[in-house]
């Protein structure tokens, strides 16, 4: 017995480095400077400084020595690299498009659009390795894109034909969830499992800015620093939680969070795929090399309504929109693809081609879902089985069965 | 090897201590379980031999201890999770009815959820407040949890093997006023299916079904009827989501009343579901309509008050006289 706990002995060094003091050059610094915080509310939307950019709105890199750390990150990223991420953000925004049309025309009862949060997901996403570990809400449709989830499986469950769609471990690809914050203590758990075995895996944890008044998030914050367990927290902070914005979330920037948890936080420019893919990959590497949790506040927008049922003209100015529009994550990385001729007019060209497919794919596939068989409201409540699932399965199938009978059939 | 005399705490402490020899994968998890063993010690000296990793002292929370276990669950853990009072285990009752229940549902069968809820439960030791109370019903009401409680040291030890060899998280209800009650336990045995009932005293006249601390209660009325002339038959639940409706239809078929008997509230508590399936399927059978003795519509009461609240022999007496009235 004790033997083998001997050798589930975790490799990484619990608390060998205390945690705040590696890497977090940006948080800790800035935090000194922010104890008159009382002063400043979160409506006080993050300065320049803070945040982490590598790729202006206007596509140009930063060359910032205060940030050189996790620049070093994807300091030799080659041109392929970086189309293949325009790649992934235009062909989310597509099947994303695609999604929020099929609603329109019933095709779907609800859709959560990401709209405007493609960098901040497909760079924390590709920051992952294959044997992570992500634990998504229900927007993570460009995590999952990079996962490998196919993204017709997302649809499943908006489209009311099952409550998951995938294997989550067939790409370590947690199911989404829909309660609040919940999804924190799963991938803090899993990551106390990770330790536990001795694996170098990370974790990541993605939620909203909403989900960070919850309770569950705070628990997870600190079980991962008590545990020091390998996970990220990925806060795609997108200034509103349906109709609320951050004013009725937080008094402190997120990010800041962390420090009282006693790991560090970040703020990332979220609409920066260059920087999201850095940062991510800067804190998976700490939590691999067993330093702990880390939070990364990726400040983003939402574009679209929170869902197709929400109507966002009731709580917010189109100025306010517009003026995030001129940080679109597509268009900067874009920008700079063609300023440093990294892509030409066919790359363009061909991508666009091929969102069409995927378009037309996603539209046949989900008009073809077939609705689940009736007999699946039975299927899977327990593992082992239920006496009374049964019993009620074979009611229901008289039931049935009764209507073939008047029927003749 | 021949069986051994020990209190239920014990039987429980002995169980969970042969889990974590024979499953490197088996976890307990919870507030105080590490040195202190549990303020009911319950898990005495297991953090002393399976060290830390295994045993594992958590933060005051217990959203966070049951949503980390389902984490670790997903790893590949099989995590027993102590709560440490039953008017606690609220702040986890989220991630218990939305996530642990369904897990497995939502993933199609993908993912298993071999968590254990150990809950001390139930009221007469005297306690404050929060500190005895009967939520089983509130479990047993939710799709994809199994519930069982225990009545006496040999089904706590068998009935927690098996809990923790489940692959559907299980809420293991423990009769806090029962712990010090000493019973052999075999462990050599091979134990019943978990979600069986049984007949712990045979009878002609009226069949007692409970679980859990008042399966002793109600042996004890059948003993006080035996001196008025009267044969009581009483059924020991033992799991109450399933319940084992085939063992207490049989009882009834042959005794042809029936009364429940728990602690929690009678209305919506598990009684009235028995009721109800039992008079669905013994109409014809019964001479009385099934009764209920169990606890007021009312906050557990203080201390000085409790034995009024708890069912007790004169009250399930009553009720037997009610029945047999019919
Ligand atoms: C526990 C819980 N409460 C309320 C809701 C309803 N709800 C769904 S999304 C949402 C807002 C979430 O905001 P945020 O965490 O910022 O994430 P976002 O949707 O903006 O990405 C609310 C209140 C819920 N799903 N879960």
């Amino acid at each position: 017995m004790t033997e083998s706990t001997a050798a589930r002995k975790p490799r990484r060094s619990a608390g060998s480095k205390a945690a705040g003091t590696t890497g977090s050059k940006a948080g800790t610094g800035k935090r000194t400077t922010r104890t008159t915080s009382t002063t400043r509310t979160a409506a006080e939307k993050g300065s320049d400084t803070e945040l982490v950019q590598l790729l202006t709105p206007e596509g140009e890199r930063v060359e910032d020595a205060a940030h050189a750390e996790y620049a070093s990150y994807v300091a030799d990223i080659t041109p392929d690299e970086l189309r293949g991420l325009y790649r992934d953000m235009v062909l989310t925004r597509r099947f994303d498009a695609e999604a929020t049309a099929l609603q329109r025309q019933g095709e779907l009862g609800l859709w959560a659009s990401l709209l405007g949060q493609e960098a901040a997901q497909i760079g924390s996403g590709r920051a992952t390795r294959e044997d992570d570990y992500v634990f998504p809400t229900y927007r993570e449709h460009g995590v999952a894109w990079c996962r490998g989830v196919d993204p017709t499986n997302l649809l499943g469950m908006f489209r009311g034909v099952n409550n998951g769609g995938w294997d989550p471990n067939s790409n370590n690809f947690h199911l989404y969830t829909i309660v609040i914050g919940s999804q924190a203590l799963h991938a803090t758990g899993y990551a106390m499992g990770v330790a536990k075995d001795g694996a170098d895996s990370g974790v990541i944890a993605y939620f909203g800015d909403g989900a960070s008044s919850q309770g569950d998030v705070s628990e997870a914050f600190n079980f991962a620093a008590v545990y020091n367990a390998p996970v990220v927290f990925f806060c795609q902070n997108n200034q509103w939680a349906i109709s609320e914005s951050n004013e009725k979330q937080t008094r402190v920037p997120l990010y800041q969070r962390a420090q009282g948890f006693g790991f560090p936080g970040v703020r990332v420019d979220g609409n920066d795929v260059l920087a999201s893919l850095a940062v991510t990959r800067w804190a998976l590497d700490r939590a691999r090399r067993g330093e702990g949790p880390a939070l990364i506040e990726a400040y983003t927008y939402r574009m679209g309504a929170h869902t197709t049922s929400d109507d966002p003209s009731r709580y917010r100015h189109d100025d306010e929109r517009a003026a995030w529009e001129a940080k679109d994550p597509i268009l900067r990385l874009r920008r700079f693809l063609e300023s440093a001729n990294h892509a030409d007019e066919g790359f363009f060209a061909e991508l666009e081609a091929e969102s069409e497919t995927l378009g037309k794919r996603v539209r046949e596939v989900v008009r073809a879902m077939p609705d689940p068989d009736r007999f699946a409201i039975f299927e899977n409540v327990y593992a082992d089985g239920h006496a009374l699932v049964d019993e009620e399965r074979a009611q229901f199938a008289a039931y049935q069965a009764s209507f073939a009978d008047a029927e003749g059939v | 090897m021949a069986a051994e005399k020990m209190a239920l705490a014990k039987a429980i402490n002995e169980s969970l201590r042969r889990a974590l020899e024979s499953d490197p994968k088996v976890l307990i998890m919870g507030e105080d379980v590490g040195k202190l063993g549990g303020v009911f010690r319950v898990t005495d000296g297991l953090h002393k031999d399976f060290g830390e990793d295994r045993v594992i002292d958590t933060p005051l929370a217990e959203s966070g201890i049951v949503g980390t276990a389902i984490g670790l669950a997903l790893r590949g853990y099989r995590p027993v999770v102590e709560i440490q009072f039953d008017g606690f285990v609220f702040p986890a009752y989220d991630q218990i009815v939305t996530q642990l229940a369904k897990m497995h549902a939502r993933s199609l069968g993908k993912v298993k959820m071999p968590v254990v809820i150990r809950i001390p439960y139930g009221g007469g030791i005297g306690a404050v407040e929060h500190h005895s109370e009967s939520p089983e019903a509130l479990f047993a009401h939710v799709a994809g949890l199994k519930v069982v409680s225990p009545s006496n040291a040999a089904d706590a030890y068998w009935m927690m093997q098996q809990a923790i060899q489940s692959d559907d998280p299980v809420i293991y209800f423990e009769p806090k006023r029962r712990y010090w009650d000493k019973a052999e336990v075999d462990k050599e045995a091979i134990p019943g299916p978990l979600h069986t009932a049984r007949v712990v005293r045979e009878g002609t006249d009226l069949t007692l079904a409970a679980y859990g601390p008042m399966v002793k209660l109600c042996q004890e009325v059948a003993d006080a009827a035996a001196e008025e002339g009267r044969s009581l038959e009483v059924v020991d639940l033992r799991s109450i989501s399933p319940v084992d409706f085939d063992t207490i239809q049989a009882s009834v078929e042959k005794t042809r009343r029936l009364i429940v008997v728990h602690e929690a509230p009678v209305f919506l508590g598990s009684g009235a579901e028995i009721a109800a399936r039992i008079t669905e399927r013994c109409f014809y059978h019964l001479e009385a309509p099934v009764l209920r003795v169990g606890g007021y519509h009312a906050p557990y009461p203080p201390a000085r008050l409790e034995e009024e609240y708890l069912p007790d022999l004169d009250r399930v007496l009553d009720a037997v006289d009610r029945s047999l009235a019919y």
